[in-house]
């Protein structure tokens, strides 16, 4: 039995040392980047430019996705959490609450973007254009009825319903699962808006916030709309295999298969890297990275990488993001941003936050 | 005498229904496996066919002229000179040489863009491990951009995907054709490097190390624990409620899903113990968690069919009980313990789950040296490369799935291997 003690001493003083020796290996020289699947295919390939032309070590890029992202970036100061976090979306009020609230004080907010929210369909199948409305109406869980205040299951089955110029084809939309940041921006920017094309939707917006949320953001679970899971590609290949149906993704999976599918336009526009960057294009978001300044300067690099990424050879019109499939912003608020991402200004909390 | 005869014409009328159930069985036996290799078979030809492609890249003869002063240095020692120097200019003169027409911004962009733009720093590496060049020019292959190589390839096949090519792009492809300054070369990016998200850049080196250094972890940790923990309780630990309850909990720990244990690693590995994310040190323990019932288990089994004659017989020799274990049981099972060990392992390189929460999904582009640097495995790059929306990534997703199939046969062979040659029968 003495002997058993003996070694269970021993093991438990082993253990204690590796304890300890685990907790120095937090000296990091590599920078930690987390957050949105969106902003990973572009965040990558700077940070791979930055590791081959600077030599520092390459930076290491978890695709978490915006809110995970967003957790582990604002969870705490020090070598253990992560340096940056990609969003598709701006952070949320709440976010930069918790932020605070974890010592994570001065964080530096660097627009990069935009990605553009394409719908479209094989190329084999009839070019599609629809409105913002009727992307609500084929797609809402309940629509507004006949009379004011009235809400009625979607009873729409094919397009020809929704509308009676579009094409009499069973409504089959494959798009992402409410995880995705992707379907957080689609239910945003497009059926949020198709909701308030009607009036009395739109004022409740004022009155009753969680009625109209629930009203514009809910999508139907009848099976015309199908989760398709978070891959892209996939949805692309599903297409292929079915010209009657819609995807919904990103404008960088478009760009590289145009030889399969096509997107359709939104209001009259068709989903083009010109017509995204103008503006004209209605269903694109911004994408950003957040900086925790506290870090700048512990870690070896962040201030050259900020500068790699805000660099007209990245982000600029002709840059190799655009190459990607990232859409720049315009020429005057890059030149403004450069400026101030360069004296590391940080958030104040009196931005316009959701 | 009258019985019998009833009796025999009894047996031969069910005879016939007998056998046809026996028949039908085999048969149901055989389509199972026809239909098991058929899926099989399918799998490896989808995969095989997308792949291949992947281990040959395009590539362009060009004749680079290494120009100390387009370079901006006289001293090849000077590690700040070589850090600044524009490398592509390299490149940039050398395709100007070669088709002088084109003019303006734009067109210059695309002739640029027809090599991959990482191609500046593999020169700068040729011209460090030779400084004799410096002011001299050779012709070398140069690594084509990934349009040109999805381009030429399906050029190849007769149908060509030109939509991310301009009008001049191809037609310069096909002067470089007739030169034969353009060629399917072996891909040595493919098993060198580490991931990139130029995919013409982009390698498994990366992948494979992080594979194995998690797998040395894993392996130097569970397999001791897993067989000490066998034989504790095969042939030590008395029957009693609480071994009955160390079983059946040992038991449920092989079916959890693995995702379990990615969060019990979170947890544990890195919050408390603040083990670095994203290291192969973290994932092997995890993997360690996750593989420790399946080698309890098989280790178990193959201690249980060792024949208790042989321990008898030693036990009446007058050796302790320590030593028949490590004498005569520990030997005799060892091939079926490797065997359960090695499955173990094949499991575990499989595993992208666990990985997830503990920070290993993530882009790596430098090759871990150690167990603390920062790794992926393999599963987790196949996961990675069939999310990217470069096309030029299928092909190469296929491949990855490919050298991660030919691990997992290896893996196994040697499992069948180790048993044909250890085990003893009786």
């Amino acid at each position: 039995m003495n002997a058993f003690f003996k070694s269970a001493t021993k093991a438990l003083v082993l253990a204690g040392g590796l304890a300890t020796s685990f907790s120095s290996f937090a000296a990091r020289e590599n920078i930690d980047i987390v957050g949105s699947s969106t902003v990973y295919p572009f965040a990558t390939v700077v940070a791979e430019r930055f590791g081959r032309a600077t030599g520092n070590p390459t930076p290491k890029i978890e695709s978490t996705g915006s809110g995970g992202g967003m957790k582990l970036f604002c969870d705490g100061v020090g070598l253990g959490y992560p340096d940056i976090t990609n969003a598709s979306r701006r952070i949320k009020r709440s976010e930069f609450k918790s932020c605070q609230e974890n010592g994570v004080k001065e964080i530096i907010e660097v627009p990069v973007g935009f990605d553009g929210i394409v719908i479209a369909n094989s190329l084999e199948a009839e070019p599609m254009s629809l409105t913002r409305r009727e992307l609500f109406l084929a797609l809402a869980a309940k629509i507004p009825g006949e009379n004011q205040g009235e809400l009625i299951d979607n009873p729409n089955k094919t397009w020809k319903d929704v509308n009676p110029e579009l094409p009499a084809v069973k409504i089959e939309v494959l798009g992402p699962p409410p995880t995705s940041g992707t379907r957080d921006a689609f239910v945003e920017l497009a059926m949020e808006v198709g909701c308030e094309s009607f009036p009395w939707v739109k004022s409740l917006s004022k009155s009753d916030k969680n009625l109209f949320k629930s009203i514009c953001h809910s999508i139907r679970e009848d099976g015309m709309y199908v989760e398709a899971g978070e891959n892209d590609n996939l949805i692309v290949q599903k297409l292929q295999a079915n010209p009657a149906a819609l995807g919904i993704f990103g404008f960088s999976f478009l760009d590289q298969n145009a030889d399969k599918v096509r997107g359709s336009k939104i209001e009259g526009v068709e989903p083009s890297f010109d017509n995204i960057a103008d503006k004209s294009y209605p269903v694109s978001r911004p994408l950003y990275f957040y900086v925790k300044k506290a870090h700048v300067g512990v870690v070896p690099g962040i201030e050259a990488f900020l500068h790699e990424f805000t660099s007209e050879k990245a982000w600029g019109d002709e840059g190799y993001l655009a190459d990607k499939g990232m859409i720049p912003l315009p020429k005057a608020t890059r030149d403004a941003l450069s400026e101030s991402i360069r004296n590391l200004k940080v958030m104040t909390g009196q931005e316009d936050l959701h | 005498m009258n019985n019998s005869a009833e009796n025999l014409r009894r047996i031969q009328k069910s005879l016939k229904k007998r056998y046809f159930v026996e028949r039908c069985f085999l048969w149901s036996g055989r389509a199972a496996i026809t239909l098991g290799l058929l899926a099989v078979l399918v799998l490896f030809v989808d995969i095989t066919s997308k792949g291949y492609g992947a281990f040959r890249s395009t590539e362009i003869l060009l004749d680079i002229h290494y120009d100390a002063d387009a370079l901006g240095i006289d001293n090849l020692h000077d590690e700040k000179q070589l850090a600044f120097a524009d490398w592509d200019v390299l490149l940039k003169n050398a395709l100007r040489e070669q088709f002088p027409d084109a003019s303006g911004r734009k067109e210059r962009k695309q002739l640029y863009g027809l090599v991959s733009n990482g191609a500046g720093f593999d020169l700068k590496e040729r011209l460090i491990a030779n400084p004799k060049l410096l002011n001299t020019s050779e012709k070398v292959w140069i690594i084509a951009d990934d349009d040109i190589d999805t381009y030429y390839k399906s050029w190849l096949s007769g149908d060509p995907y030109a939509e991310r090519m301009s009008e001049k792009q191809i037609q310069w492809i096909e002067v470089l054709d007739e030169q034969g300054a353009i060629a399917l070369k072996f891909s040595k990016n493919l098993f060198t490097r580490g991931d990139s998200r130029e995919p013409e850049q982009a390698g498994i080196w990366g992948a494979v190390m992080g594979s194995l250094f998690t797998l040395a972890i894993t392996f130097c940790l569970s397999f001791p624990i897993g067989v000490a923990a066998a034989i504790y309780l095969e042939e030590f630990a008395p029957r009693n409620r609480l071994t009955d309850f160390i079983e059946v909990n040992i038991n449920n720990l092989a079916a959890v899903p693995s995702i379990i244990f990615g969060l019990l690693g979170l947890a544990i590995f890195i919050n408390f113990f603040h083990v670095p994310r994203s290291a192969p040190l973290v994932g092997g323990l995890v993997l360690t968690l996750m593989t420790l019932p399946t080698i309890i288990i098989t280790s178990r089994a193959a201690i249980k069919s060792v024949p208790p004659s042989i321990r008898e017989a030693a036990l009446g020799m007058g050796a302790s009980r320590h030593q028949v274990v490590m004498h005569h049981v520990l030997p005799l099972s060892m091939p079926g313990m490797l065997t359960g060990a090695i499955i173990g392992m094949a499991q575990a390189l499989g595993e992208t789950a666990p990985l997830l929460m503990i920070g290993m999904v993530a882009f790596i582009v430098d090759i871990p040296q150690g167990f603390t640097d920062p790794a992926t495995v393999l599963p987790v790059q196949i996961f990675l490369w069939a999310d990217s929306p470069e096309r030029a990534f299928v092909e190469k997703t296929s491949a990855a799935i490919m050298v991660l199939l030919s691990f997992l046969i290896v893996m196994n062979m040697t499992a069948v291997w180790i048993r044909k040659r250890l085990e003893r029968r009786w």
